[in-house]
């Protein structure tokens, strides 16, 4: 790769670096007030608590299954309404392209697919949804979505610091108020600055210097920008997401997309480390999450640096440029693709799909593990899960019961954490193991290939990433049905077992801290993480992936 | 508890563990081997295997492998029919391992409980009814009878001595050959079933119906019978079983997979990657790292309630310990000798050391260390004809008649004044300032006269028992912080405390400042473990996380406590917590290296499903394997032999050395963390080159 390549990756990721902190602890301060005046309240407060009065919302804490409840069905309400409008959007207002109805399963799956903040897309963007659609239903849900799994998270962080979890309607009101609304108007300008259109015209027909007729999609493209970055939903204005012109204009949106994307999910930690007291412990996380992340970066550039052997005997050298970015090259395709799975955001600016199999292999691992950063709110939660696992298996070994921030690991907690670990598997490999043998007239490729794709469409599902491999005839009842359930219980199975964890740990009695206490905020520790996510996450993918991506790789490179 | 501080066993004044050493058998006793081989194939019955979903997985595997060894084609794939049958066989090999241990660990128990057995024979008692005594069995014996027991009879059951005061040995229950002293009231009131009077007699009211007494309790617990697992034991279980759910998802999908290529995976196969992923290293020595964990205690001579009780040890922020007969000596050694009337100290020394010659207490030995120590000599020979009077608790003094009618005596400083004043001695006038001043120094005065004569005054000093600062500093590492509790006043407190290296202490204490004590640091989260052996120390033993009585103490100590120590040794409470914590370990470490393990198995036997239908993922062959047929078999073979070479490990505990968790854990974590990784590279690979040959 370039010299400008590396350059180009490493600018990017200092300027997350620099973001990320800051912005942990205005988040924090906005969570954890804890009765201090909240940052920028004068700005935020009125609108707040106009909000609070208009719906009702009193800031009296919740039980965790009061707080569950809200959630879900909250989330349930959302869905029913969106429903409504993407199957009557042909006769609903703001439809100047005449689009119809949406057919009753892909609106199932549509519906699921952006309030559970994955964005997976069966349907063509700019051809399928009206305008009322593109904001009623999902520029909304790309709002609510990521404020739902917010929400969640600062629940869970209070619960282990053994504070009350807090009121979901307001840590609901409060993300998007303080935190996702502003960041994305301010994101929606720059956009709109480096060349992103934003209006609500039609579709415009022009005649070409050739003279043929080409329609130009367009609409409100920087405002659903920002926040599908921001929010972590990937969900694109266009079908082809940011590999569009209008998605991505040049080098700087690109930058900004990958900033965005990063922004909320690294900054956890540090309003982690906040929140339970000792900076330590959230930067533990940051480093051993970082130190994932490049493992997986480093993959993937040298993967596709390398190219395809089989281009090469053609006389193509060079790296394999194939659905590539090709204005920004392979080191900004591969960050983007790598970022878009860590983040579980699922935008892309290349066609993973044409990644080279170990290039491919990276977005995978990232999704499968979902604890290299992970989605917004709900990611981080995994990686306290993970923490709490490794806590468990290897804590013993200092002569003590396990204990996560003071707070004894019992029966009851891992009974909710082993749920939650086995959900994903199943999410995952039952669905695929039906696809592959029941319907592989769907898949495009045969062979190896044929198993990454149904694979990475159900890996992306469960982990709400959203992202796709396409080459699948994913339009069908039988694809829109199966995905649409499983990231609708990969989404919600794990934010109630996760939130009754934190709600069984915050009524335990703490125990103090001595010298024979297993800390959790040192580098013994960052490892033990690391291995812990690597040996139970990684290992349980590992046949799968071998007769994917690696049995691919392999017969390539003989 | 202090009033009778100085009849208590003298097993109390050494920290060794002189009894561990004898009631040790060797781990691998053959009739208990013999016995645990035999057991471990009656655990195959399912009825107790579904309780360990982990080796049921791996019988059914076998029996699913054993029908495909006589129908090879029973599910469409057909491996060959001897392969299937050598897959069968490690599997059945595996399950029967894993029950091994588990019945060696009970087995060793049994053992323990069949050693208690023995003291419970059937026995006769005398017993007193309105017209006199008659003689009864002791199954015939219900509470509140009262039964007399006299010199060489033995005790037929629980109780408490209601009248007379009789030295019993206790050996049988305890392994301690010295005899204790039992009187009515205060502390040294229960008697043991099974345990005899040597001298004397006493009254005995029975505490306890046939079959419920403290013996057959213990009997019961030692057998296991009714083990129970523990929290921590369950949870560990909990995270096991969903591993296991989630390997069995990952192997059921894999055909599937499979189909999609072209591929054919044989049954056989698939069992035995499962078996090789699902954690059944740790699942097969779960239960009897819990068994041999509570029998370490009992080889300690501790018997624990529960086990729930021996792993709350590991967890023990707080001990709190009493001063006297724990840390201390207690005012039993000569700190200085004092004279009075006009004496020299070298005639005051001279005569205190006469007196002490044939006295084998630590006092009497400590007033001849003394002199030592000052380049003082006595008349050894004028000793050695003299007849040594012992201590007697009616006169409250010892001594020695010599040969010429002069009689030495020390004693309790108001004794020696009325015997001297019985023979018309005068009473030296200093005699009273100068045990005025021993005793507010905390110290104990001991009176030294000839005939009519007081020569001074012996000043018994509290003592730190050695070793005990270092062990208090361990502790400290740990975590752990020691609180004494003592009668002292303040002052003389806060410089034993200083001595020993305690965290805290707490000076002129009551019973009911312990309870306090334990409420207060568990109000913090904290758990707290201490000892005792009164009857006023029963609310705190029962508030205590971990209460260790005495076995010397009162029923209803032992009643209140969640362990009792048979030898009533005090500062055996610190090893406890280390045996607690030994457990715990050995229950991570397993899991760890079981868990560390799969990542060579996936390496053997991945390559080996897929490498004659995809030969490129011979790339992922990193061992070298000989073919696929013996990578399998040797990932199984290691799978299988994993087991017993771990048993030792997981009966004995890992090696246990107080340190700070980081330490341990670094430790712990390149041992088995990472052994556990590289280990199963290594055995796979030389199981492979035997296995190899053969095919």
């Amino acid at each position: 790769m370039t010299l400008l390549g590396w350059v180009s990756i490493g600018l990017t990721l200092l300027l997350v670096l620099v973001l990320a902190r800051p912005t942990g602890i205005y988040l924090a301060r906005v969570f954890h007030s804890e009765g201090a005046r909240m940052p920028l309240n004068g700005l935020f407060g009125p609108i707040e608590k106009l909000l609070f009065k208009l719906f009702g919302i009193k800031e009296t804490n919740q039980t965790w299954k009061s707080y569950a409840t809200a959630l879900i069905s909250t989330n349930i309400f959302m869905m029913l309404l969106v429903y409504a409008v993407l199957r009557l959007q042909g006769s609903l207002p703001l439809n100047p392209s005449g689009i119809a109805g949406m057919e009753p399963t892909l609106a199932f799956n549509t519906t699921i697919s952006f309030m559970t903040n994955t964005n997976l897309q069966h349907y063509s963007g700019e051809s399928g949804l009206s305008y009322l659609s593109q904001t009623l239903g999902i520029t909304f849900m790309m709002f609510t979505a990521p404020a739902t799994s917010f929400a969640i998270a600062f629940a869970f962080m209070r619960g282990i610091a053994g504070k009350p979890l807090g009121n979901f309607f307001v840590d609901l009101v409060r993300s998007i108020v303080r935190v996702l609304m502003p960041i994305a108007i301010v994101a929606a300008i720059l956009f709109v600055a480096l060349g992103a259109p934003q209006t609500f015209a039609p579709t415009e027909t022009v005649t070409t210097l050739q003279g043929a007729e080409q329609q130009i999609a367009r609409g409100p493209v920087a405002s659903l920008l920002s926040i599908k970055e921001l929010g972590n939903n990937g969900g694109g204005f266009m079908a082809v997401n940011s590999a569009h012109p209008f998605e991505n204009p040049n080098g700087i949106s690109n930058l900004l997309h990958i900033v965005l994307m990063l922004l909320l999910t690294t900054s956890l930690p540090f309003a982690y480390g906040r929140i339970v007291g000792s900076a330590k412990e959230g930067r533990v996380l940051f480093v051993a999450m970082s130190i994932m992340f490049i493992m997986m970066l480093g993959i993937a550039t040298t993967a596709e640096q390398a190219g395809n052997p089989a281009l090469h005997q053609l006389g193509m050298a060079g790296p394999s440029m194939e659905g590539k970015e090709v204005r920004l090259g392979v080191a900004q395709s591969a960050l983007y693709a790598v970022v878009t799975t860590a983040s579980e955001t699922g935008g892309v600016n290349t066609m993973h799909d044409t990644l080279t199999p170990l290039g491919g292999l990276v977005p995978l691992g990232n999704m499968m593990l979902n604890t290299v950063f992970g989605g917004v709110g709900v990611g981080f939660v995994n990686v306290l899960m993970y923490a709490m696992i490794a806590v468990f298996l290897s804590g013993l070994m200092v002569g003590r019961t396990p204990e996560f921030l003071g707070r004894k690991l019992e029966i009851r907690e891992m009974k909710l954490i082993a749920v939650t670990l086995i959900i994903q598997p199943i999410l995952i490999l039952v669905p695929t193991a039906i696809a592959l043998v029941f319907y592989p007239d769907t898949i495009s490729n045969a062979g190896f290939h044929g198993i990454s794709q149904v694979l990475y469409e159900y890996t992306s599902s469960a982990a709400n990433n959203g992202s796709g491999f396409e080459g699948l005839g994913d339009a069908t009842p039988f694809w829109n049905i199966s995905t649409g359930l499983v990231m609708f219980f990969g989404r919600y199975i794990s934010m109630i077992t996760m939130l009754a964890v934190a709600g069984s740990l915050m009524a335990k009695r703490p125990v103090p801290v001595t010298s024979g206490t297993f800390k959790t905020s040192n580098a013994t520790f960052g490892t033990i993480f690391v291995g812990t996510i690597l040996i139970v996450g990684a290992l349980t993918f590992f046949p799968i992936l071998v007769l994917g991506p690696i049995a691919e790789h392999l017969t390539l490179w003989k | 508890m202090s009033t009778v501080q100085s009849m208590k066993t003298p097993s109390s004044y050494d920290s060794g563990s002189r009894s561990e050493i004898k009631k040790s058998k060797s781990m691998f006793g053959g009739d208990i081997v013999r016995q645990a081989s035999i057991d471990a194939l009656r655990k195959f019955h399912p009825k107790f295997m579904v309780k360990n979903p982990m080796m049921f997985l791996v019988e059914l595997g076998f029996v699913i492998t054993l029908l495909l060894t006589i129908v090879p084609d029973a599910f469409g794939s057909a491996a060959p029919r001897w392969y299937n049958g050598v897959v069968s066989l490690i599997l059945f090999v595996t399950v029967w391992f894993a029950n091994f241990a588990e019945a060696l660990a009970e087995g060793r128990g049994k053992a323990q409980a069949d050693s208690l057995k023995q003291t419970k024979k059937d026995l006769w008692a005398q017993k007193v009814t309105a017209t006199g005594t008659i003689r009864v069995s002791s199954a015939s014996l219900r509470k509140g009878d009262i039964i007399i027991v006299r010199e060489g009879e033995t005790i037929a059951g629980d109780g408490e001595v209601i009248e007379g005061l009789a030295s019993i040995d206790e050996s049988a229950i305890t392994g301690e050959s010295a005899p204790v002293l039992k009187e009515s009231g205060g502390d040294f009131c229960s008697v043991t079933a099974g345990t005899r009077v040597v001298s004397d007699w006493v009254k005995v009211r029975i505490t306890s119906d046939p079959g419920e007494s403290f013996l057959d309790r213990m009997i019961a617990l030692v057998e296991g019978a009714e083990r129970q697992k523990t929290p921590n034991e369950l949870a560990l279980h909990t995270v096991l079983v969903s591993l296991t759910l989630i390997f069995l998802i990952v192997v059921v999908t894999l055909p599937f997979f499979g189909k999609y290529l072209n591929i054919t995976l044989h049954t056989a196969e698939l069992i035995a990657l499962l078996v090789c992923l699902i954690p059944t290293t740790i699942g097969g020595l779960l239960s009897a790292i819990g068994i041999a964990g509570m029998d370490r205690v009992t080889r300690f001579n501790v018997i624990a309630t529960s086990g729930k009780a021996v792993e709350a040890c590991g967890d023990i922020h707080t001990i709190i310990l009493d001063k006297t007969g724990t840390i201390t000596y207690g005012n039993r050694l000569a700190n200085d000798l004092i004279p009075v009337n006009g004496n020299s100290v070298q005639t005051l020394a001279r005569w205190a050391a006469v007196g002490s010659h044939a006295d084998e207490t630590p006092e009497g030995r400590s007033v001849l260390e003394w002199l030592t120590k000052h380049s003082l000599s006595y008349d050894r020979e004028l000793s050695e004809q003299g007849e040594f009077v012992p201590f007697k608790a009616e006169t409250r003094m010892s001594g020695i008649d010599l040969p010429d009618g002069r009689l030495v005596r020390k004693g309790a400083v108001d004794a020696i004044k009325q015997w001297v004043a019985s023979k018309g001695g005068p009473i030296p006038s200093d005699l009273d300032g100068v045990t005025e001043k021993i005793a507010k120094a905390g110290g104990t005065p001991l009176a030294v006269a000839v005939d009519d004569q007081i020569y001074g005054v012996i000043y018994l000093k509290d003592t730190v028992k050695p070793g005990m600062r270092e062990r208090f500093e361990q502790l400290r590492k740990m975590g752990i912080r020691t609180v004494m509790c003592t009668g002292d006043n303040p002052l003389t407190a806060a410089t034993i405390a200083r001595e020993a290296g305690v965290d805290d202490f707490i000076a002129e204490s009551k019973p009911e400042d312990k309870l306090a004590l334990i409420r207060k640091e568990q109000g913090e989260g904290k758990l707290v473990a201490m000892t005792g052996d009164g009857t006023n120390d029963a609310p705190a033993l029962a508030q205590a996380d971990v209460g260790i009585a005495m076995n010397s103490g009162t029923t209803a100590a032992k009643e209140a406590a969640n362990m009792v120590d048979l030898d009533s040794d005090p500062t055996k409470v610190i090893e406890v917590v280390a045996i607690g914590k030994q457990l715990l370990m050995t229950r991570g470490a397993l899991t760890t290296f079981s868990i560390a393990n799969d990542v060579a198995k996936y390496f053997a036997i991945i390559p080996a499903l897929f490498m004659i239908a995809i030969p490129e993922l011979s790339a992922l062959n990193i061992m070298g394997l000989h073919s696929p047929m013996s990578a399998v078999l040797s990932a199984l073979i290691f799978n299988a032999v994993i087991i017993p070479l771990l048993i030792p490990l997981a009966m004995k505990g890992v090696a246990y050395k107080p340190l700070s968790s980081e330490q341990l854990l670094r430790r712990n974590m390149l041992i088995y963390g990472l052994g556990g990784l590289i280990a199963p590279f290594i055995g796979i690979k030389l199981i492979d080159l035997v296995v190899g040959v053969f095919l």
